[in-house]
């Protein structure tokens, strides 16, 4: 169905949507002036990006510690709150099931200047632990949605025969369901991980130790430097380090990640 | 947004009416033992914080100082006052409006162009998607150097990209399209696989061409897709904050200054004074809420 002026222009448009990637790919180790990569490819702008100032290693480091701490927290939190709201009856079951949807209605601005004066209050400033935790809370209207859907997708028959087996109602989740859930697991660690290794704003209010910061803010702010002129090869390859880890994912899990979209959250 | 179509459950305490009291009250504890987490969660790091936001918006709070006692209103009328309050809405707007039209239009044509499952398409629909892995902060680092004379592959073209406010404002419309389309393709692809072949079958067959098709079957099928994207697309872009700081860091002259730019400014960015930017933030909210209801209204009204 795609004769060759449509595969033209459709040919064209797919180009249009990768040429800034390749561009930043091929930008971050080509010759530039202004940056540490002068004559020649290489990789001089990593070197630049590896050594500034606590290093690119810290940076890495308390990205992926934040990233899998949010990851690790939404996945319980949401399991167990998925299980409660799809399997049991509870008082206080519906109300609590909307007000953590209404998170999604509540702008992250509007959150984050009282958090900030809280996580002071517990002691959590400047943390990257309490950075997750914010993080988790904003995961938690879409993960306990995932994962309540979830549950209720897993034949009644399953959890109830395990039941009768003898299985108390952890041993049935440990055993039984956490198997039958684990697409819905996947989309929602990946959607965790993604949210949290790319947030900027979240940090920017309440990270303010530049030792503490995560990859993000740290390229950001090392545009700013030397007299105030941006060395944006450094830049380049900043972005191809944060983009690197997602595209990757990406790719690996597309299959998951959009068969998970067609069949699961948006459907209805 | 689906929550209507949540089906009832009646869970595992729904066993045999014979149960005893005891029993039935056994599955309530555990229920609650295992929603407790989320309870937690949302009761410290959401209510607690939406409670104390609403406690800021009318106290004199600084951000070094802290609590110095209940001032309203006069937080809101200092920054309804501020001279950059109006031009920032008015900039919100209009960029909302632009950014909506222009990201839901491309989508749609996307999605009709990879409709179609073949090996073309998957290339096209993989393409489209990838921007969307990105950060958005991510995305806007890209661009800022995609941009800047210095470093840009356009720099032949002797435009300036973020130099005045008109370009500004498209340079980062483009920025945005180009991490977004492929998602919102992505949810009105949803849709229209939704839609059963029959339809297309029986409009054929009453002689309807593509473009009658298309205006009298796809749209009006697709309009629960469209209403969700549209109801995303205008929250994201009425809360728009990263690509902005950024990109152009509210300039030239403060053209493209965003609410939630100066929800930042008052808060640590000179301004500090954590209550006018608590109550912009109040204000912000009861703008949002707005939107969606009549959003929800409008989108809900067509289908009747």
């Amino acid at each position: 169905m795609f004769r060759t002026p449509q595969k033209v222009f459709t040919g064209g448009l797919a180009l249009l949507f990768l040429f800034p990637l390749v561009w930043a790919s091929v930008a971050s180790v080509s010759p530039q002036a202004g940056s540490a990569q002068i004559g020649g490819w290489g990789f001089g702008n990593y070197r630049t990006l590896a050594n500034y100032q606590a290093g690119i290693g810290q940076y890495l480091l308390n990205s992926t510690a934040v990233s899998l701490m949010t990851v690790l927290f939404t996945l319980i939190v949401s399991l167990l709150g998925g299980y409660a709201f799809a399997q049991f009856r509870f008082p206080g079951r519906d109300v609590l099931f909307l007000v953590t949807l209404a998170i999604l209605m509540v702008p992250y601005a509007t959150l984050l200047i009282p958090l900030y004066v809280l996580l002071n209050r517990l002691g959590l400033q400047d943390s990257l632990l309490g950075l997750a935790l914010v993080l988790t809370m904003f995961q938690l209207p879409f993960a306990t949605f995932m994962m309540r859907i979830s549950f209720e997708a897993v034949p009644k028959d399953l959890a109830e025969s395990a039941q009768v087996d003898g299985c108390g109602s952890l041993r049935t989740l440990g055993h039984v369901l956490v198997p039958a859930v684990r697409p819905g697991l996947i989309t929602v660690g990946l959607f965790a991980f993604l949210a949290a290794w790319n947030d900027f704003i979240t940090p920017l209010v309440l990270i303010s130790d530049s030792a503490k910061m995560p990859l993000p803010l740290a390229v950001a702010n090392m545009r700013q430097q030397v007299m105030g002129i941006v060395d944006y090869g450094a830049t380049e390859a900043g972005v191809v380090v944060l983009a690197l880890p997602c595209v990757v994912l990406f790719l690996a899990l597309q299959r998951h990640y959009v068969r998970g979209f067609m069949s699961g959250a948006l459907k209805g | 947004m689906t929550l209507t179509t949540v089906p009832e459950r009646s869970g595992l305490d729904s066993g045999p009416a014979a149960g005893s009291r005891a029993r039935r009250r056994r599955p309530a504890l555990t229920g609650w033992a295992y929603a407790a987490p989320t309870a937690l969660f949302v009761a410290i790091f959401f209510v607690t914080p939406i409670l104390l936001v609403g406690r800021m918006s009318v106290s004199d709070w600084g951000l070094f100082t802290g609590d110095r006692g209940l001032n309203a209103p006069e937080n809101f009328t200092d920054v309804v006052e501020y001279r950059l309050f109006w031009p920032a809405v008015w900039f919100t707007v209009k960029y909302t409006v632009v950014t909506t039209v222009i990201l839901l239009g491309l989508a749609l044509l996307m999605a009709l162009i990879v409709q179609e499952s073949s090996r073309w398409t998957g290339f096209l629909r993989t393409s489209f998607l990838v921007p969307s892995a990105l950060g958005l902060a991510s995305a806007s680092l890209l661009f800022y150097a995609l941009y800047s004379p210095q470093s840009s592959p356009f720099g032949f073209l002797g435009v300036s990209f973020l130099g005045t406010p008109t370009a500004a404002l498209w340079s980062t419309v483009a920025l945005i399209v180009w991490r977004f389309a492929g998602f919102y393709m992505l949810l009105l692809l949803v849709g229209l696989q939704g839609i059963s072949a029959d339809v297309y079958e029986a409009a054929r067959l009453d002689g309807a061409g593509r473009r009658q098709t298309f205006r009298y079957v796809t749209l009006p099928l697709l309009r629960s897709s469209i209403a969700l994207c549209t109801i995303l697309c205008v929250t994201g872009s009425m809360l728009a904050f990263d690509q902005f700081y950024l990109l152009t860091k509210g300039g030239p002259d403060n053209s493209t200054l965003t609410i939630v730019q100066l929800i930042y400014n008052f808060a640590f960015f000179g301004g500090n004074h954590l209550g006018r930017a608590a109550a912009l933030s109040i204000m912000v909210l009861a703008a949002l809420l707005i939107a969606n209801v009549l959003q929800f209204r409008g989108l809900r009204g067509k289908e009747g």
